[in-house]
């Protein structure tokens, strides 16, 4: 195991062509890194470039200039042990709940059985169990996001992207998905113990929402408004196990909240200037 | 009836009672009011042919029948109604399924392939706009009088109208799906075969519908234009005989056989879409 960092991004530039034939800057010279292990949240305003930070590292897309590295490795094409949850739930409506989590290890080689047997423990594992046979239209919101979970984390990901994947829920349920999430994340070995925090998947989640962000991550970076680029980094020091309900009303948490709301306000401001100009 | 009209307060078993009740009496209203279209429509028809229009030009729905019947009991001119049917469909059927093909993995290689929908697509805008059913006489000249022509007609009229759904259906692939299963561990082919392919089925199944017709029509049109078998040389027969009934009565069979067929692929459709939800199931069916 290499001590280094997991997702190195070096003043990773990514422009897009726009519609009308203009360039789009979407990150600009965007430096960071992410250590094994590590729970890394990205908030920024609305439409600053935030999940393109995650398509450099997934190499969906390759950067303009700099370099995006995993594992000390230059991205290119999709690395190895990657999981990618994105902000539309991406499950195939044709598919069953268990076949849906039996994707990932289908097309990786393993037998027809041995992936639904690997995919019914983890959609027992997300709550799922009596709905194995349902097609996804026939859940609710926040099932078919258990379902993205269960069948990005059935091929056990080293390196966890989430792209703001509980902002289309309900409060109630978003709570109940990061605890979730959170849960399964620190994880168990076979045997009911927690997992040792360094065999932990790293993780960058992507969210507008900075409650969340406090709440799940060990840090948490503010993005500048677009193009963007890293403004501050803030080390969230709140003690793990958490239940999201329950930290969310410590002082601790609070303070947290206001420090860092002070860096990301000014940049909300911009973005929400820009766009009345724009408008 | 009274009880779609009971209070708010009414119990609610009453009220589904009601309600299946409304729901059977439309059903029975609808159903006899279409009985009694079609027996006032034969029955003018049979009227104005008996005392007021020439049967001879026009026919008339009895003399339609008794056609219908020797066709069936004694036979046609051209042997048993029954063997004719048999060629027909067989072109119709292997046109459809070759055609069928051909739509649906040229349509969705090119819907993939931005290069080469741009590079195909005047060719294919000008294809479509040839008239295509004329090319059943150039398909008796190049391939003979046998099955192979109306199969060809059948194939170029079921080919264009799969083609065009297949690629659009093909084009409109959720990005995300894609996305999401490249990340998954999805080659290339795979996301081909399960992503695609599958998104792209509602759109080829909605095309299938009008395709078997355009098959049947192909292959009769073919037989019309030259043949030494079929329904549509029963009706070119007819219409060289100045046999009016006849030509109705191969209307009444190939009407019977595309609505048999039609049953077949509705059918193969809800069990290909039970994914679908219901709502949007319907809508597709109406396509």
């Amino acid at each position: 195991m290499t001590t280094g960092p997991v997702i190195e991004l070096r003043a990773a530039t990514k422009r897009f062509r726009g519609a009308t034939g203009g360039v789009h800057t979407a990150v600009r010279e965007l430096t960071m890194s992410v250590q094994p292990g590590e729970f890394v949240a990205v908030v920024g305003p609305t439409g600053c470039g935030k999940s393109t930070t995650l398509s450099l590292v997934s190499g969906l897309e390759p950067p303009s200039s700099g370099v995006a590295l995993v594992r000390g490795e230059p991205v290119l094409g999709i690395p190895d042990g990657i999981g990618y949850m994105f902000q539309n739930d991406a499950v195939q409506p044709w598919r069953s709940v268990l076949d849906n989590v039996a994707a990932g290890p289908r097309y990786r080689g393993m037998t027809k059985a041995k992936a639904r047997e690997k995919a019914r423990a983890w959609v027992d594992k997300v709550g799922l169990g009596t709905f194995a046979g349902y097609y996804p239209h026939q859940l609710s919101g926040g099932m078919r996001k258990r379902v993205a979970l269960a069948a990005t984390l059935v091929n056990e990901p080293s390196i966890l992207l989430m792209d703001e994947p509980f902002s289309a829920l309900d409060v109630q349920t978003r709570a109940l998905m990061q605890d979730e999430l959170l849960r399964l994340w620190s994880g168990s070995n076979a045997d009911g113990s927690t997992l040792d925090p360094a065999s932990r998947s790293s993780v960058i989640f992507v969210t507008h929402d900075l409650d969340e962000a406090i709440a799940l991550a060990d840090k948490v970076i503010v993005m500048t408004a677009s193009p963007a680029t890293i403004k501050a980094s803030f080390e969230v020091d709140l003690p793990r196990p958490r239940l999201v309900e329950e930290i969310r009303m410590t002082p601790e948490f609070q303070l947290m909240y206001r420090q860092i709301w002070e860096s990301l306000r000014e940049e909300v401001d911009k973005a929400r200037e820009r766009s009345v100009v724009a408008g | 009836m009274s009880a779609v009209l009971s209070p708010v307060d009414a119990p609610p078993a009453r009220e589904l009672t009601g309600a299946a009740t409304a729901a059977r009496n439309r059903r029975i209203k609808v159903w006899s009011i279409r009985v009694v279209l079609v027996a006032a429509w034969l029955g003018s028809w049979e009227l104005a042919a008996t005392y007021w229009i020439d049967p001879f030009f026009y026919s008339k729905p009895s003399q339609v029948w008794s056609k219908l019947v020797d066709w069936f009991t004694v036979g046609t001119s051209q042997g048993s109604i029954w063997t004719n049917i048999a060629a027909t469909m067989q072109e119709a059927v292997l046109g459809f399924v070759l055609g069928a093909l051909a739509g649906i993995v040229l349509g969705v290689l090119l819907g993939r392939s931005p290069l080469l929908s741009d590079i195909c697509a005047p060719f294919i805008k000008a294809l479509n706009a040839v008239p295509r059913i004329v090319l059943a006489s150039l398909f008796v000249i190049w391939f003979g009088l046998g099955m192979q022509s109306k199969i060809a007609t059948a194939f170029i009229l079921v080919f264009f109208s799969v083609f065009f759904n297949a690629f659009q259906g093909a084009r409109e692939v959720d990005r995300n799906l894609i996305n999401n299963a490249r990340v998954l561990g999805a080659s290339k082919l795979q996301v081909l075969t399960t992503i695609v392919l599958p998104s792209a089925t509602s759109w080829i199944l909605a095309s299938l519908h009008s395709a078997f017709g355009f098959a049947l029509i192909g292959a009769v049109v073919g037989e019309v234009v030259g043949a030494e078998t079929g329904l549509g040389l029963l009706i070119s027969r007819s219409q060289g005989n100045f046999d009016t009934p006849g030509i109705y009565a191969g209307m009444i069979v190939i009407t019977v056989l595309a609505l048999l067929a039609e049953a077949i692929l509705t059918a193969l459709e809800k069990r290909l879409l039970k994914w679908r939800p219901t709502a949007a199931h319907e809508q597709g069916a109406q396509l």
